[in-house]
């Protein structure tokens, strides 16, 4: 894999060096591009090479390099925040400068009715208002007219051409009053200076209130970002040191103590511990961690300390996965957003031709001053239309639907697959492992002779200890969990088909089917009735037998999750139907359905045949959403309109699917509609606030209501409507962060 | 009032040339490292060559602390970046077969055209 890394030089201190570091390294085999900066000593190298490798290289020629540490999330989450506050104080302080000299003309010009040039004295009075206007105009409206200016040659067009063009417009007629008075009839010898400063005072205000909306936007990312701890404790030659997080190497061993955060990723060495997982996965409930088991960066150590051995670090953790994919998410935009970028793109030279068009039609039917009104509406066309509502109307949604949903541990891919979950009609459950837990587990041993229970899974667990089958290994685990200890067998024999026997302590032990007992001739009696009630309930019973007298009935079973029933009706009660596809016998699966409230089940399928099940529901016009492990049915879920994977804790394949549930509950899946359908929804509120805002307000602008009612709109409530019109937009977007998915 | 009329139609036939009907020819070749400047409303340059079929990195270097500007989107790329304030990020781009791929903010005020030849 390409990378790119930059080194810090120390040494080079002539443009010789130069040419020199870079040979030396462009010499490295699978080095790209070496490319030396010698004013600040650095050189930036692209290739597969190791950058050790690259290092060594350098030194070789005579000089010493470091490898310079990325940019992490931490410090450009910081560094955005100073750039953020600087430029807020700027806004604000931009926005008092201009307001203070608005305000006080707008008062003049309310108290007096008087803004007009008439005599020699109010002409000298308002052309040295008008420099001083201009000095606001240069001060705290720079950055419009420069950015209109450079957008300009560029031939494009943005907010700041929109501002730039109404408020210069208006600061020019009224300078053109003031310099030639006798041009214009006495009733257009209006000034406008009032409404250029305020225009560009409230205009810095509502970009600083959004700024500061914005801001919170993105907290769910912030926190995301903030679970990273920045050192971590590592043993070294037998004592414990703390080092900078990204000094972790793999297979370091690093301690936690309770009530730190985990650093990285990595397996359990020595203690045991239980772990607070909810902020990654969602999940409540903190997790027992002992030996062998993983733990994953960012989440807490709630009680023990313990040791683990690093095995993933830097952007290879969980925790880093998360971030990068959340981030991916919140840039990304969702179809529904398409028309309005169609609509931006010609927007703003859309709205210059409406304004030119307004005018014309003032100075050729309308009432005299025609030149006046001619100018307001003009401006007031250019000042109130409002771009940056429509372009921000779907990226902010998105940008707290994707946050909201990774703090319930939904990770979403995209906005493509954020609006398709929104408009689910079927939802496809693989049963082992999504609808069950996925682990064969005993429920039920059931005496039929003289040895009791606990006896009875000794006796079982020793036989089974020799087998691989799954059930086996559910009766050894059974076993294990009640500390029962098994006896050492002998002569164990697998009869296919049937079940297996061995000897212990002299007695023989049989542990099988049906078939098993009846080839041995052991009578079952009316156990057989018990059995097959067992199996109606799904699960697998099968008969235990010592010295050829049956002992009891033991029943395996996949446990269904305590909460997949309530988490089905949920779903079903958003409207969606809800399906169970599973490779499983019939029996099983029309119990497990029955028992979470599926009504429509398919049993016995393969994996292909699932594949072909999801076609012909999307044939029928269904839109369908696939939820499993993402590992045996990535086929289904690559093919379903959504995929969902589901998992347990970190482990999930978060990039096997659209959506990715951080915890094996399916009320994830049912969070993850949720979020999906209230963010939508709140996408559509923005957008259609958006298009109504500037449908409405262009032509009420052009001066649509004035043969009807007789007003005009003022340019300084336009330039109001349109600095708080983003707000709004962004305000909205921010009631989803206190939108709750879940119900359970 | 001919005159002003005619002077008016003229402005909205220029705005229809100049933003949407007029096409830069100058266009630079995009060497590895291409650096686009985000400032003052415009990306610079805002149209690239790179060649076809093969990868090539670029970077951003935002230097306007506007919002508007601190989300790059290639739309047909599936690319998205978020570019911190002075400084540059790398954007990879992958081989892509000839054509013309725009890039944008958030917002569509920015706006760029990558040309693949």
């Amino acid at each position: 894999m390409i990378q790119t890394h930059t080194l810090m030089i120390d040494g080079a201190s002539c443009s010789s060096c130069v040419v020199k570091i870079e040979k030396s390294i462009q010499a490295v085999d699978g080095v790209e591009s070496a490319s030396m900066n010698f004013a600040d000593r650095t050189v930036s190298v692209s290739g597969t090479a190791a950058i050790e490798t690259v290092v060594q290289a350098v030194k070789t020629a005579g000089y010493n390099a470091t490898v310079q540490a990325g940019n992490s999330d931490d410090e450009a989450l910081d560094e955005k925040e100073r750039s953020d506050t600087a430029y807020y104080h700027k806004l604000m302080r931009d926005m008092v400068i201009a307001l203070g000299l608005g305000v006080p003309l707008m008062l003049y010009g309310l108290i007096t009715g008087d803004m007009s040039v008439n005599t020699d004295v109010e002409r000298l009075s308002w052309l040295s208002i008008g420099l001083v206007t201009l000095a606001v105009m240069i001060y705290s409206g720079k950055h419009f007219y420069t950015g209109a200016w450079h957008s300009f040659r560029n031939h494009s067009a943005n907010m700041d051409t929109l501002i730039a063009l109404g408020t210069g417009t208006a600061w020019l007629y009224s300078m053109a009053v003031v310099i030639a008075p006798s041009v214009f009839p006495e009733l257009a010898r209006h000034v406008y200076f009032e409404a250029t400063a305020m225009i560009i005072g409230l205009i810095n205000l509502g970009m600083a209130l959004e700024l500061r909306a914005r801001g919170r936007t993105s907290e769910a990312i912030k926190r995301l970002i903030g679970l990273q701890p920045k050192t971590a404790r590592v043993v070294r030659d037998s004592s414990e040191i703390d080092i900078e997080i990204q000094d972790v190497q793999l297979g370091d061993i690093i301690r936690v103590r309770p009530g730190e955060k985990i650093p990285v990723d990595g397996e359990v060495t020595e203690g045991t511990t239980s772990i607070d997982e909810s902020m990654l996965t969602g999940e409540p409930m903190p997790v027992e961690k002992k030996i062998r088991d993983q733990v994953a960066a960012g989440t807490i150590n709630k009680s023990g300390s313990f040791l683990f051995s690093a095995n993933k670090v830097g952007k290879d953790t969980a925790l880093a996965q998360i971030i990068s994919m959340v981030k991916r998410a919140q840039n990304s935009k969702p179809p529904i957003g398409r028309l309005a970028d169609v609509i931006s793109s010609y927007f703003v030279p859309t709205i210059m031709i409406i304004s030119v068009l307004s005018a014309l039609v003032w100075l050729n039917f309308g009432p005299q001053p025609s030149i006046a009104y001619a100018i307001v509406t003009a401006t007031t066309v250019l000042i109130i239309a409002c771009p940056c509502a429509l372009g921000l109307a779907t990226p902010m949604s998105v940008m707290v639907g994707v946050g909201k949903a990774a703090e319930s541990g939904v990770l979403i891919r995209n906005g493509e697959s954020l609006q398709t979950a929104s408009k689910i009609t079927v939802m496809v459950l693989d049963k082992t492992g999504t609808i069950t837990k996925g682990a064969p587990a005993v429920t039920d041993i059931i005496e039929t002779g003289t040895y009791q229970e606990k006896e009875i899974l000794r006796l079982a667990a020793s036989l089974e200890a020799g087998s691989e089958h799954p059930l086996a290994q559910a009766i050894v685990e059974s076993a294990q969990q009640r500390d029962i200890k098994q006896a050492k067998t002998s002569h164990f024999k697998a009869i296919a088909g049937q079940g297996v026997s061995a000897q212990l302590d002299g007695h023989t032990l049989l542990f099988g089917n049906e078939k098993l007992m009846n080839a041995q001739n052991i009578s079952l009696g009316d156990n057989a009735a018990k059995a097959q009630a067992l199996a109606t309930e799904a699960k697998t019973p099968m008969y235990f037998a010592v010295d050829h007298v049956l002992q009891a009935i033991i029943a395996v079973a996949d446990p269904i999750k305590e909460d997949s029933i309530a988490a089905i009706q949920r779903l079903q009660k958003q409207g969606i139907k809800v399906l169970m596809l599973t490779g499983d016998n019939r029996d099983t699966a029309k119990a497990i359905a029955q028992k979470v409230g599926v009504e429509e089940f398919f049993a016995e399928v393969l994996p292909d045949q699932k594949v072909e099940k999801i076609k012909e529901l999307q044939s029928q016009g269904e839109i369908v959403g696939m939820c499993g492990d993402g590992i045996n049915d990535a086929p289904a879920l690559a093919l379903a309109n959504v995929g969902f994977a589901i998992g347990t804790g970190t482990d999930v394949a978060i990039e096997s699917a659209d959506i990715a549930l951080m915890r094996g509950s399916l009320h994830g899946l049912a969070d993850a509609i949720a979020i999906s359908k209230a963010t939508l929804d709140n996408i559509k509120q923005n957008l259609f606030g958006a298009f109504i805002y500037n449908v409405a307000g262009v032509p009420i602008a052009a001066g649509l209501l004035y043969p009807v009612l007789g007003v005009l709109l003022n340019p300084v409530i336009a330039g109001a409507a349109m600095a708080f019109s983003s707000l709004t937009v962004v305000t909205n977007a921010n009631r989803l962060r206190l939108f709750k998915a879940s119900s359970h | 009032m001919l005159l002003i009329n005619i002077a008016g139609f003229a402005f909205i036939a220029l705005i229809i040339w100049w933003f949407w009907l007029y096409t830069p020819k100058t266009e630079m070749n995009a060497k590895a490292g291409l650096v686009i400047k985000v400032q003052n409303g415009v990306y610079e340059p805002a149209r690239f060559k790179i060649a076809a079929d093969k990868a090539t990195a670029i970077y951003f270097e935002r230097i306007d602390p506007s919002p508007c500007a601190e989300t790059v989107i290639f739309p047909d790329l599936q690319i998205s970046e978020s570019l911190t304030l002075n400084e540059k990020v790398r954007v990879e781009l992958p081989a892509l077969s000839a054509g013309t791929y725009p890039f944008h903010c958030q917002m569509q005020m920015y706006k760029g055209v990558l040309h693949v030849e």
